[in-house]
């Protein structure tokens, strides 16, 4: 059996936050996949820093995972908000119909 | 708790904001009541933050501090929210903006910008970012029945998430490396040996940059500056980015600042590339908005070339080319309100031409503004970028000052066309009467300070060498 141990937590939130940020520039499809890929990003700092509280036996990293957890939900709802208005005048959410704004 | 007077302007601004939610919502059509109520607690604010402006306080454990820079930038911001709150009356009521919302959006994301430069700690500095950039968010698309404005909200919002969440990542590295968020303890226990704090360093500057819009992480800038409407993007090119270097100021010279040669080369790169994207990509434009968003990022260039030499002289050119730069966007942005056509707002740079027959006092403005934009002499701009290139050679970066001179002859260009345009090209329809007392007053005011800040430079620099040598 092998030690689970600081850089395990380090390198999976590393792969996570890289499938995250990899999710917003290949995606090709729909504006939602993005929030999704946005939330993964900020699970892979939560995964950090709640990891680097226990290793350092101290508490402000798990306070900071709960404000970025707060502020994941506000953005959340913000980015679903802005997004129901832009179908209404679009009809649509596919990122290729983004493109009224060019130059 | 005895210091807490020391926030009583943060305090009073959230405070507010509850009081003008209520307003809002017990009261039916209330967005002149709240606006009213909105530009008053703007002028109770000013004060209260003066008070405190010769103190420096550390407050909460060191978590948060109250100095002259804070203080200074503090009121900038509340000064050009309340000119892009004034001026914009008209616009906003012509477009069907007024909604109370409105002012308590951007009261909030003013709360938020006043964390940001305050802040000494991680965990504030997110918070308020967050604050602000989510309130500005719903104020890009706040024109909801339009694609322009919504698409901006989109872009702007899915950006914004992305850099936050580099941001964040980077601010996760920095607390686990060094064992806080507290800013003095970061710099204490920073060591540029550690390959993951430099990751960490790197991932928190990209998301700063992207908040000022410096380039490569600009892409948004044009298209929300477009797309939303044109009072909101006003408030955009004045108080985030005075946020924006008030945060880059206190995290680089504070909490990195024992790493000065670590993040120099970073900073050095991001201001040349958006010294010359900004002047290379503006050229081609015909949209006055856009025009301005490629201003803007080639100013934002400047403003880090400052602080990209660390040394005290640095930081103060970057603060007074801050101060400059958002009175001279107010002046550009009161013009850009002035072009109106038969109860149509015009954004394309073509229906300028001829405005000096018609209206010769505005192309007078108009034409001021630009050339203290382009800086030339013996305008406010030109002073702006002496004071940084002086500390730029200081510090011997002589290649960033080349660079910068290079380009800003070349950004001179877009803006002498905008000149020639007005002055040379065949007459247009009259631009309809300016009724808006607010557009008249603070293109008045702006185009005084801009003509005239040559006779005593003396004052506003006293201000900024005070606020400057608290970061030192």
């Amino acid at each position: 059996m092998i030690e689970i141990g600081l850089t395990h937590y380090l390198f999976l939130a590393s792969i996570i936050f890289t499938i995250g940020v990899i999710g917003i520039f290949l995606n090709r499809k729909n504006v939602i996949v993005i929030l999704m890929s946005v939330e993964l990003i900020l699970i892979a700092v939560n995964i950090n820093l709640v990891s680097f509280s226990v290793y350092l036996n101290d508490v402000v990293g798990q306070v900071f995972t709960l404000f970025v957890l707060t502020v994941a939900a506000a953005e959340a709802a913000i980015g679903l908000a802005i997004l129901v208005v832009f179908f209404r005048n679009k009809g649509s959410i596919h990122v290729d119909d983004i493109n009224s704004l060019k130059g | 708790m005895e210091n807490i007077n020391f926030i009583y302007p943060e305090i009073f601004i959230a405070i507010s904001i509850l009081g003008l939610l209520m307003v809002g919502v017990f009261k039916t059509n209330s967005f002149n009541l709240v606006t009213k109520l909105t530009s008053f607690m703007f002028l109770i604010t000013i004060p209260i933050v003066f008070l405190n402006s010769t103190v420096s306080m550390k407050l909460f454990s060191n978590n948060y501090i109250v100095d002259e820079l804070s203080s200074f930038l503090k009121i900038l911001i509340l000064g050009s929210s309340a000119f892009a709150l004034f001026f914009t009356d008209q616009y906003i009521k012509k477009n069907k903006l007024d909604k109370f919302e409105y002012p308590v959006l951007i009261t909030t994301a003013i709360l938020g910008m006043f964390v940001m430069v305050s802040s000494n700690n991680l965990i504030g500095l997110y918070l308020g970012i967050e604050l602000q950039s989510l309130s500005l968010y719903v104020l890009a698309s706040l024109n909801r029945d339009s694609t322009k404005s919504t698409e901006a909200g989109v872009k702007y919002f899915v950006l914004g998430a992305l850099s936050s969440g580099l941001l964040l990542y980077g601010c996760s590295l920095v607390y686990g490396f060094t064992g806080s968020t507290n800013y003095y303890v970061i710099a204490e226990n920073f060591s540029a040996d550690n390959i993951a704090l430099l990751f960490g360093l790197v991932f928190i500057l990209i998301g700063l940059a992207f908040k000022i819009s410096a380039v490569p992480f600009h892409m948004w800038t044009p298209d929300v500056y477009e797309g939303a409407p044109t009072s909101v993007t006003a408030f955009f090119a004045l108080a985030p980015k005075v946020a924006g270097f008030g945060a880059i100021i206190r995290i680089l010279y504070i909490a990195f600042g024992n790493v000065f040669d670590e993040w120099q080369s970073i900073l050095i790169f991001i201001s040349v590339a958006s010294m010359i994207l900004g002047a290379v990509a503006a050229i081609g434009q015909t949209n006055i908005k856009r025009l301005m968003a490629y201003s803007s990022i080639s100013h934002m260039g400047y403003g880090l070339a400052g602080l990209a030499t660390g040394i005290n002289e640095g930081v103060t050119a970057s603060v007074i080319y801050i101060f400059l730069y958002v009175v001279m966007n107010i002046g550009s942005f009161a013009c850009i309100l002035i072009m109106k056509r038969k109860d149509i707002y015009l954004e394309n740079i073509r229906d300028l031409s001829g405005l000096s027959k018609n209206h010769p006092l505005v192309a007078f403005c108009l034409t001021v503004m630009l050339f203290s934009l382009a800086g030339i002499p013996p305008l406010a701009g030109f002073f702006a970028k002496f004071y940084i290139f002086m500390a730029v050679v200081k510090a011997d970066l002589i290649i960033l000052a080349v660079i910068g001179l290079v380009t800003s002859v070349i950004s001179a260009f877009y803006y002498l066309r905008i000149i020639k345009i007005m002055y040379f090209d065949p007459e247009q329809e009259k631009f309809d009467p300016i009724s808006s007392k607010g557009v008249k007053i603070s293109l008045a005011l702006s185009t005084l300070l801009i003509l005239f800040y040559f006779l005593n430079p003396s004052i506003l620099n006293f201000f900024v060498n005070l606020a400057s040598k608290s970061v030192q």
